[in-house]
């Protein structure tokens, strides 16, 4: 067993060899541009990219035409918001999303309400979920786009996204989803779903880096966007660029990969994170953050009360794991999507993310509990909320001087 | 982040860990910090009748940098009287840990948590409180 073990798969994940032997050949034999239509050196590149074209629709049940390859999810959310808002806005200007959806969707709403566009933030429950009541009275005549995440980066929470589907279809509205945390996971059926459009990426999925798609639906509706970025035309007009082929063709591998194997993968990561989570439950003042029954296979998201994340995790320093507080960036700010489902600011500094991958073993996750116990029982030892809990002194009641 | 040789040191073995009985007149309390901002300190002085301090004791929550600024802190209070204690100034603890701009406040807050400790001890028996604390920041 190598030591730090890499327990942060929601981050980024490790690329699988497999993908980067189907990846070799296209940086060098196979170098050509994938849109040069009049020589062997642009067919064996197109060939690749429409091979890769075929592996990612087959994994999510679209058809190869319907799949735009993008920079990443970063980049196919962004062109999903604001490309249906500048396609549709004649016919409405409402977009309705939620508060727990990745910063790429957020940002990108709030850049749609300074193009005059309107947007409802929806909360969340305290499971993570959303009230699907609250987005029915949310519609209205004027509401063009429901965006809401299937898997959730932080707590993995898998939203309700085929009643959601229906929700935004019912009142004319197009459905698109960030399913960057989900797709390669668990079956991902557009058509099954009633997913319009839907933003993934590679390296969520053990592909590579700066490469991911965007699933834009071509019947009942077809769907368009209005591109972005301004050039030649690629991807049936909807992103211009020079085609990214060895990544394309790593995406395409990575996806072939996951629709093999993910069944197998889910089972047994599921199974080891149930374990991790049962183990580190035992401690006292310890909860799971988020939905149980409708969550990634992959992923725990933990508070351990009355002590401090960034402590923790120093002190699990064999263990490269997230933490809800985010003081490593000086802001002190702890995890907007903890504080949404209503934890207390000191739970959500206490909260650490678990993200399993196709390559944890089972050796590992104990190493990671005992590691874990071991720094929890350290920090309390040393803490005196702990001391004062042990006593029974109520935490709210005393005045603490906020600084 | 990485930190200093000396953050680590005073994090995996912290010094004068513990409670002492802040009930006691010759013991002064300094309780600073909120749980919402992610960290509290509780630093205790135990002053003999010359007001020099015969021990220190903390507990913290917190990250690694407040727990070795507030462990560093025990360590240079013990055997100081109480009028030197008030003079030890968060810069001092800054250099000593070689403490990163943004972990700064963490040396404030164990400033802060002396001089509170040592207020608490002068009010208890009969003297003045000083100069207040340093952040609010």
């Amino acid at each position: 067993m190598n030591l730090p073990i890499y327990l942060d798969n929601n981050a980024t994940t490790p690329m699988d060899p497999r993908v980067l032997e189907a990846m070799l050949p296209y940086f060098n034999a196979k170098f050509g541009n994938a849109a040069s239509r009049n020589h062997a050196f642009g067919w064996a590149a197109e060939e690749g990219v429409d091979y890769a074209r075929e592996q990612v629709a087959k994994l999510i049940g679209a058809n190869e035409k319907e799949i735009i390859f993008t920079s990443g999810a970063t980049e196919s959310d962004n062109l999903a918001i604001k490309g249906v808002f500048e396609m549709y806005k004649e016919k409405g200007n409402h977009i309705i999303t939620c508060v727990t959806e990745h910063k790429a969707v957020l940002d990108a709403c709030k850049h749609v309400e300074k193009m005059g566009g309107l947007v409802t933030y929806l909360p969340v429950k305290s499971d993570g979920l959303i009230d699907l009541a609250e987005l029915e009275a949310a519609m209205t005549e004027k509401t063009i786009l429901v965006a809401i995440m299937y898997g959730n980066n932080e707590i993995g929470v898998i939203q309700p996204v085929k009643e959601i589907a229906a929700i935004a279809h019912k009142h004319g509205a197009l459905f698109m989803t960030d399913a960057t945390q989900t797709v390669g996971k668990i079956p991902v059926d557009v058509n099954a779903d009633g997913i319009d459009l839907m933003a993934f990426t590679a390296h969520k999925m053990y592909g590579p880096k700066g490469v991911g798609a965007l699933y834009v639906r071509r019947k009942n509706p077809r769907v368009k966007v209005t591109a972005q970025m301004d050039g030649g035309g690629h991807e049936r007009g909807m992103r211009s660029g020079t085609l990214n082929v060895p990544g394309i063709v790593g995406l395409g591998k990575a996806c072939e990969l996951c629709r093999l194997e993910m069944d197998e993968d889910a089972k047994r990561l599921s199974k080891l994170r149930d374990k991790l989570q049962a183990s580190l439950t035992e401690l006292e003042e310890s909860y799971v953050n988020g939905n149980v029954e409708h969550r990634l296979p992959h992923v725990a998201n933990i508070s351990f009360k009355y002590v401090e994340g960034e402590g923790l995790m120093m002190a699990m320093k064999d263990l490269a794991v997230s933490s809800g507080s985010a003081c490593t960036s000086a802001s002190l700010e702890p995890s907007y999507v903890l504080k949404s489902l209503g934890l207390s600011d000191d739970l959500a500094h206490s909260s650490i993310r678990f993200g399993l991958g196709r390559f944890t073993t089972e050796e590992e996750v104990d190493f990671a509990i005992e590691q874990t116990k071991k720094a929890v029982n350290h920090l309390r030892d040393l803490s005196p909320l702990w001391e004062m809990f042990k006593e029974g002194i109520d935490l709210d009641k005393i005045e603490w001087a906020e600084h | 982040m990485a930190y200093s040789e000396k953050v680590i040191d005073h994090y995996t073995h912290p010094r004068n860990v513990g409670t002492l009985d802040k009930s006691s007149t010759k013991v002064g309390t300094g309780l600073v910090g909120a749980p919402e901002c992610g960290d509290v300190m509780r630093l205790q002085i135990e002053v003999d009748e010359n007001h020099m301090i015969t021990d220190a004791k903390f507990k913290t929550f917190g990250c690694g940098s407040a727990i070795a600024s507030s462990s560093l802190a025990t360590e240079w209070l013990k055997g100081k009287s109480i009028d030197d204690a008030m003079k030890i100034d968060n810069m001092d603890i800054v250099e000593e840990l070689a403490l990163p701009p943004v972990k700064i406040h963490c040396s404030v807050l164990a400033e802060d948590a002396i001089k509170a400790a040592i207020n608490d001890y002068r009010v208890k028996n009969g003297m003045e409180a000083l100069e207040s604390a340093k952040s609010h920041h």
